[in-house]
């Protein structure tokens, strides 16, 4: 106990001796939480569209202020050569062409039909297809404007006619951010945790400070212990960093109690720690570790439902979240943040991250010799 | 000249016998590429969904039948009662639920209209949006099959074209992305981390003091990782050619030559950032922070550049991965050739010019 003690108070010094680590501490929160919820805006909104309007009627006038009063279009140019609205495509300063045929507005009244022609620039598909969808349901209202204007439609519906109401619920404005912010903050306590601890050993190995500790009567679990815990406390202080700043900048307050929180992610950190410090003993330069830790890190992020739903992923990414703790740490972070989950919604998200955590741990203290 | 040849051939060995790094450095672009092209979609589908059927009918269930059928959603749970809805969602069993109100047919058959209610799960709005679309497509699509087909008059069809991508695939957009990533972790990071670990070491004290200038030895640790990029390009682009199916459409050397150049301004950046950091994990810090960071916040791959608030905006211009990724986006995908590309190649020369300058300059042969 004694020996694990001295062990501490050593790593903390380390520690707060080193200004890279604490600016770390600080700048990290700060600018992941700042900036990317911010430029991490996947809402469809501003898509440049250009009109080739052949006909000049008063029906094409008509359709084309009625797609540039929305927020969604924004008009680049209003044109009749469709050669130059490509032009415009081919620089990206517009995403939509839309082509109004010669005869639009005679075709519409005396032939009851008449085609309009859409191209988009489709690299991004999603935005290509939200913003297709968008116009379409605009031309779907001009539409019916068009046929109220000749018809009498029958007031009382004679056909029957399902109605669909829609809610969001948690989240009702539909603020991207607060999807966002909780799994940034997720990512955030991930990275400094992996990156700290796998660094750390590494780094004795190195410099070669490992040789003194190696001769002393330490245990090999005391030694890992001494490493694990100071980390543990760093990565709940960035935790506390960080939901101060999500509450100073976007105002998110869990609506679950912070002792979740706290709770999930003081098994969490036990876990991603022990996989950094198991990337520590298996490597044997800073370099190699910091690639290493890198290259999982990554593959977690990426794969563990922070940008894409998991679901929409293929079988073999699906089992793979199941093995990434990551993953679970997100989900228990929105349910907590958004929905109000409890700790007895999340038992078994705590569960496995807590059997990964004694994994991980393990193989660290197996794995770590004290021969050279 | 001989001399630089046997720095190079050292530097070489040293990368050449780390077969952990090389192993990671050359698995990293497969992995991406293999993340990217298949995990990461923001379509939705089999998506889980619950059902609250307070009528249990012969409509509800058609509908229910309806909606099990598309391949949009997965129907994992019947839920009971009002009150059981909450839990649902809490537990995150579910990310929609469609509430049937009692004699739901009855409605719909005698007073012609039915109210149906869709509940989305909006701690993820974009998901929410596009499942309450999709449900209510195939609710509207129920309706119809009731009402028949009548031709309504004075109709207005739109024909949709899609231009470069016509099976609106996501591999369009992230090939030149995850090149703008190997390669500011390739050079920027291991060059820097590599020079850095001299210092640390106090070999580079060792070199100062030899008779061999010492900008060469920093050039020769370059020029591996250099070789090491260019394969990766290469097999990015062989990947995403015959794995991912994402044609190169305009010249092949004029995208090699476009990569090669960011490779070199990379490389400058590399060198920049080790004349500033003392040891390897401010070096790390710094290329994390600095670099990767905002060319995957900034450069407009992952999150469109137009949406974001001005001050980013501005701030994206200073990040070479964001001329790079248009450079690559315009050659690969839309085959446009050096003319629509020349302004933003000259951007990036001139930023590469100015690493190179800064950070010879900063490079200092003394210690202090």
């Amino acid at each position: 106990m004694r020996a694990l003690l001295i062990l501490l108070e050593k790593e903390f010094r380390q520690v707060f001796r080193n200004p890279a680590i604490l600016r770390m501490m600080f700048v990290m929160p700060a600018v992941q939480l700042l900036i990317m919820p911010l430029a991490a805006d996947y809402e469809v909104k501003n898509v440049k569209i250009c009109v080739v309007d052949y006909d000049h009627s008063s029906y094409s006038q008509k359709l084309v202020n009625k797609i540039t009063s929305t927020d969604y279009f924004t008009l680049v140019d209003y044109t009749d050569s469709y050669e130059k609205a490509l032009n415009y495509v081919e620089h990206d300063e517009a995403d939509l062409v839309l082509q109004i045929p010669s005869s639009f507005e005679k075709n519409l009244i005396r032939e009851d039909e008449v085609s309009l022609f859409l191209a988009i620039n489709a690299i991004n598909g999603v935005k290509a297809n939200l913003g297709g969808a968008y116009l379409r349901s605009i031309i779907g209202d001009f539409n019916r404007d068009v046929r109220l204007e000749w018809l009498q439609l029958p007031r009382q519906n004679p056909q029957p006619a399902i109605t669909i109401a829609s809610i969001n619920w948690y989240n009702p404005l539909m603020n991207y951010r607060f999807f966002m912010v909780p799994g940034i903050l997720v990512i955030l306590v991930t990275m400094v945790g992996a990156f700290l601890s796998a660094l750390n050993i590494v780094k004795e190995k190195e410099i070669g400070t490992i040789e003194q500790i190696n001769v002393t009567p330490i245990r090999k679990y005391q030694f890992i212990l001494g490493k694990l815990i100071p980390f543990w406390v760093l990565g709940l202080v960035v935790l506390t960093i960080g939901l101060l700043i999500s509450w100073l900048a976007y105002g998110i307050v869990p609506l679950g109690s912070i002792l979740t929180i706290y709770v999930f992610a003081g098994v969490f950190l036990i876990s991603i720690l022990g996989l950094g410090l198991l990337v520590s003993t298996l490597a044997d330069t800073q370099q190699q570790a910091m690639l290493l830790s890198f290259f999982m890190m990554m593959i977690f992020i990426l794969l563990g439902g922070l940008y894409t739903s998991i679901d929409s992923m293929p079988i073999w990414a699906q089992v793979f979240a199941k093995f990434n703790p990551v993953s679970y740490f997100i989900e228990v972070m929105r349910m907590v943040v958004l929905k109000g989950s409890t700790l007895y919604d999340i038992r078994f998200h705590l569960l496995k991250v807590l059997i990964f955590g004694l994994v991980f741990n393990s193989l660290a203290v197996w794995n770590y010799r004290k021969r050279s | 000249m001989k001399q630089f040849i046997f720095f190079v051939r050292k530097e070489f060995l040293h990368v050449w016998r780390d077969k952990r790094t090389m192993l990671i450095l050359f698995g990293m672009p497969l992995m991406q590429i293999l993340i990217f092209g298949f995990a990461l979609t923001n379509e939705v589908k089999n998506t889980r969904i619950g059902i609250l059927d307070n009528s249990k009918d012969e409509t509800t269930n058609a509908i229910i039948q309806q909606l099990e059928a598309s391949r949009y959603f997965d129907i994992v749970e019947n839920i009971p009662s009002n009150s059981q809805l909450e839990p649902a969602f809490q537990a995150g069993s579910i990310k929609l639920a469609v509430v049937f109100p009692e004699n739901f047919q009855e409605h719909l058959l005698h007073n012609n209209t039915a109210i149906v209610q869709l509940i989305g799960d909006a701690t993820d709005p974009n998901t929410a949006n596009t499942l309450i679309n999709y449900a209510s497509v195939v609710i509207i699509d129920y309706q119809n099959g009731l009402r028949g087909q009548a031709k309504m008059p004075f109709s207005i069809n739109t024909e949709m074209r899609m231009l470069y991508n016509p099976q609106l695939k996501g591999s369009y957009n992230f090939v030149p992305g995850v090149m703008a990533m190997v390669l500011m972790l390739v050079c920027a990071m291991m060059t820097s981390i590599s020079i850095v670990r001299e210092k640390e070491m106090g070999t580079m004290e060792v070199i100062l003091v030899s008779p061999i200038v010492p900008i060469r030895v920093i050039i020769a640790k370059m020029v591996p990782y250099f070789i090491l990029s260019a394969v990766n390009i290469g097999s990015i682009l062989l990947l995403s050619v015959f794995v991912l199916e994402v044609p190169i459409q305009g010249s092949l050397i004029l995208l090699v030559a476009e990569c090669l150049l960011f490779t070199i301004t990379v490389l400058a950046l590399g060198l920049l950032i080790s004349s500033i950091a003392n040891s390897q994990q401010v070096a790390m810090l710094i290329s994390l922070m600095g670099l990767f960071l905002p060319t995957i916040m900034l450069s407009g791959f992952m999150f469109p550049i137009e949406n974001m608030p001005v001050p980013l905006q501005v701030i994206s211009n200073v990040v070479p991965a964001k001329w790079f990724y248009y450079i690559v986006k315009n050659i690969m995908i839309k085959g446009v050739g050096f003319e629509h590309v020349w302004k933003e190649t000259l951007i990036l020369t001139g930023m590469t010019v100015f690493f190179m300058v800064v950070s010879i300059r900063k490079f200092k042969t003394r210690l202090e």
